[in-house]
This record gives structure tokens, sequence and C-alpha cells, in this order.
């Protein structure tokens, strides 16, 4: 979308995403006091690459192995029976028995919580962890459920129409953290 | 507004190659839910599904129980002995009065070729075709090309031969059209007697003999005898189609590359396929049942719910 580029704000650079996570990577290895018992669950899509950064992130600094594990939350969506057409469900993989962790679920905007809500039910669908914590990347309010995150990257606050796009190298060849105005139409 | 696959699922053949693509690949992350230790997800909580089967079926009708229970569908087992289908109700009739009762989706096995389409366009529920006389299986047809994509990797150019009792099987028509769509090449193998007649025509190879089948496949899916479907005198015998047709390791031993090995089930051992071979190191007999459940929640999954207007109802939209 060239065309658009110019009615994009760009919210976060690539480095200053980088700076993000590292403070995130910290803050969960301080709330999960090291690494022991620790597993990253990404949310599908970009919550899964913001997940692994992390995790190489806190690899780097505590010198140990963080357990990671994606979640697709599609199947359990609470608005299944009205959207259509049938969205792509994606790969869901916890290799990991996760009773008695602490798991931290990253994803890359707060938005309404119905994502997270869907999130929570699926892992208990896995197992009963001991904790369960929640990172974001950006949180932009407008939440319609009792759901807050326990480690912010960064709060914004945007109009309802708005988008708040997170890209990342993997998917989206750049890191950056855009918001998109109503006005400049739907999503990619 | 249907989904991308539109209301039913009535055979292969009118499918597009991109169709049954979405099917294969959103087989893929179905496969794990089987894996988890509560193998349930909530897609179609709410949603009735009724198995309709007139005709036995043991392998078919579990995974598509086994599908529908795993996402949380309600389901209900009819068949034909023990219902009023025994006293004379018509299948329409049988349907309708199902429909009354606030269905979403008949998943049928009939004898009659047809039976699914014939159903589909009287019923607005969803319509799966489990297998329609000699017509159509499209969701064994999809589960024998997913297990071939998870050994192959990409089908197109990839040769299949479909051997034994072609002229009464669904499940050969459903891959020919299937496995076509894909880009393979598709071949069958089987006395004269069990071919149909043109068989060509749907652009195949014909192999007379078994051992030219070994010598140019990627696989083979061997079909059973269908005993109960041959009226007249098919093959002189059990034996004799086993000394002639059969697949044994002594033939496979002579093939330039290893062959996989499919069969729908349930296996007549040493007729067409004898034990050494039907457990054997290429066979994947067992990966199809477990990709079955798979195919079966990706179809159910892709027809079900969808609709729109209750979307805009609860945005509380303008119209």
């Amino acid at each position: 979308m060239p065309a658009r580029a110019t009615e994009q704000k760009i919210l976060l650079s690539a480095t200053a995403v980088e700076r993000t996570l590292r403070r995130m990577a910290d803050e969960i290895v301080e709330l999960n006091d090291g690494t022991g018992n620790l597993i990253v669950v990404g949310i599908q899509r970009r919550g899964v690459q913001l997940a692994s950064r992390i995790s190489a992130l806190i690899e780097e600094r505590e010198h140990d192995r963080v357990l990671q594990g994606s979640l697709d939350i599609t199947l359990y969506r609470d608005d299944l029976q009205t959207v259509g057409p049938r969205p792509v469900v994606g790969p869901t993989d916890i290799p990991w028995d996760i009773d008695g962790r602490n798991v931290v679920i990253v994803d890359d905007v707060l938005y309404t919580g119905r994502t997270v809500r869907a999130a929570l039910d699926e892992l208990a669908d896995f197992g009963r962890p001991a904790l369960i914590a929640l990172a974001v990347l950006i949180d932009r309010g407008g939440r319609e459920l009792p759901i807050q995150p326990d480690i912010v990257g960064k709060k914004v606050s945007v109009d309802k129409g708005d988008r708040v796009d997170v890209l990342v190298d993997e998917i989206d060849g750049r890191t950056a953290v855009v918001i998109v105005p109503a006005t400049a139409g739907p999503a990619e | 507004m249907t989904s991308a696959l539109g209301k039913d699922l009535l055979d292969l053949e009118s499918l597009s190659p991109e169709q049954i693509r979405l099917i294969l690949d959103t087989a893929e992350p179905f496969k794990e839910i089987s894996e988890r230790a509560i193998k349930k997800v909530p897609a179609l909580r709410g949603s009735t599904i009724v198995n309709l089967f007139f005709e036995n079926s043991t392998r078919t009708r579990i995974s598509f129980e086994f599908a529908e229970k795993r996402l949380s569908a309600d389901t209900v087992n009819v068949s034909s002995s023990g219902s009023s289908v025994s006293k004379g109700e018509t299948l329409v009739d049988t349907a309708r009065n199902l429909e009354a009762m606030r269905i979403d989706m008949v998943v049928i096995r009939h004898g009659a070729s047809g039976a699914a389409a014939f159903l589909a366009e009287r019923i607005e529920s969803n319509v799966i075709n489990a297998g329609d006389g000699t017509h159509e299986h499209p969701t064994q047809g999809l589960l024998d090309i997913l297990t071939l994509r998870d050994k192959l990797g990409d089908l197109a150019g990839r040769r299949v031969c479909i051997c034994g009792d072609v002229l009464h099987s669904r499940v050969a028509r459903s891959n020919i059209w299937g496995l076509k769509h894909v880009g393979a090449e598709v071949a069958v193998c089987g006395p004269r007697s069990l071919m149909p007649n043109a068989i060509e025509q749907l652009g195949v190879t014909v192999f007379e003999r078994i051992e030219e089948a070994i010598e140019w496949a990627d696989a083979l899916n061997i079909l059973r005898l269908q005993f109960e479907r041959m009226t007249g005198g098919y093959i002189p015998s059990s034996r004799e189609y086993n000394r002639v047709f059969g697949v044994s390791r002594e033939r496979l031993e002579k093939a330039p590359r290893d062959i996989l090995i499919l069969h729908p089930g349930p296996m007549n051992r040493g007729v067409e396929i004898d034990s050494d071979v039907a457990d054997g190191p290429h066979s994947v007999i067992l990966h199809q049942v477990t990709n079955g459940v798979a195919i079966r929640m990706a179809v159910l999954y892709l027809l079900a719910g969808g609709k729109p207007e209750l979307a805009e109802a609860a945005k509380g939209g303008s119209r």
C-alpha cells in the first residue's frame, strides 16, 4: 500500500520496538523470578514472532533456554458462528506440559480482550499452569472484557476506527508499529 | 452467504483445485487437536449434526463422530435398521422430519448413487456425502490425498495407481477426480470385469497386469473387493484373484522404487492385499485412518456457520 504510506503514523521504529521488547523481556524474568518454570506462548500470527524475539533476548541475558509455544485461537473465537467466510486456522504448538508452570502469553496488540479470553480458554485445555500472565507490545485500550495486561510495551490512545498494526520482519519484511487512520481504507 | 466450499460437500468432481487445497490445508492444524490431552475445541458448539447411515459403516461413521465431537458439535446417529426408514419412510421425509427438529448438518451414506445430492437440493441443512452408491466418497478421497501429500509432498506429476474393484468403488471415483485436480497422474489396474466401461475417458491409464502398475507407480491405493455388491460372477474366486492381482511382498520387491501402500479398509487380507504388505514398512493404512478424522474436522469446520447476517445484527448494523 505505498500510496497510503503517507497516511500512516509510525508509533515505534524498529529500534524502538527492539528497546521495548528488551524491557519486556527483563520484566518477564522479574515477574517469573528467573527462567525456570517459564513458558513463553505467542498468539498467532505476530504474537509468535514477538514471543520468539523476547525468548531470544531472555536467553541472551540469562544464558538459559526458554521454552516456547504458539497458540492459534481461531477455533475458540466467540464470533465463529457469525463470521464468514471461515477464518483460516493456523498451527497451535504447545509441546510442553504446562501443568504447574508459569505461562506468559505474548500478543502484539491488546484491544477488546476477546483474543486473550479465547487464549485463556484454549490454554485451560492443555493443562493447569501455576500462573498465566499477559505481555503485549501495544495496549490500545477499548476493552470489552475484564482483561488487563501484566506487562505492556507501550500504551496508546487511538480513535475507535483506527488500526494499530505491528509489523514484523518475518511476515511484513520490516519491523515497526504504525497507526493507520480509519480513512486509510480496509486492512490488507 | 456460504463458505468457500458452498453449502454441501457432495463430490470431488465439481470442486476446484483451490477448494481441495483449502480443505487439505485446513486439515493440517486439526491434526494437532487429536494429539492433545483434552481432544476438543469449541468451534462447532451449539451445532447439531445428524449422521444418517443407510448402509453399514464402522470406520467412516466413527471417524465422522470423532470429528464432530472434537469440534464440540452435538451428534445424533440414525441408521436404517431400527428407524422409520425400515417402515418405508422416504429419504426426504426422514430428513425433513429431522430438520423440523432444528438440525444444522446431515452426514449421509446411502446405497443409491446421487442420494446425497438429491437430499442437498431439498433441505436447508449442510449435507456431507459419506458415500453414495458407486458414485463418490469425497472425504475418503480427501484423506487419501492428504496422506499421499504427507508422505510425498507436492503431488503434481506423482503417479498413483488405484487397484482392484474399480467398478463398484466410490472411493476410486473420488480419488481419480481429487488426484487429477491436484495434478497427479492416475492409473487403474484390475480385471476387465471390474473396470467400468470407458474408464479411459476419465483420463486415467489402464493397466491390466499388477506387475505393470507396480513398475509405474509411486503409490498404490488398493481397493477392497466388494463381494456384497457383486451380483454376478465378476471373478473366478478370491484365491484366483489373489494369485493374479493380489499385492504381495514378492511383487513389491521387484519395484524400481519404494511404493506407498494405501487401502481404504476394511481389508480382505490374503485377497487384494497380503498381510506382510498391509503391515509392512511402506503401508500408510493407519495414517489414513488418523488423517480421516482431521479431514472430516476440516470439512465440518469449513461448511458450518459463517452467517454474516448475524454478525451485522450483533454490530447493531443499520439493516
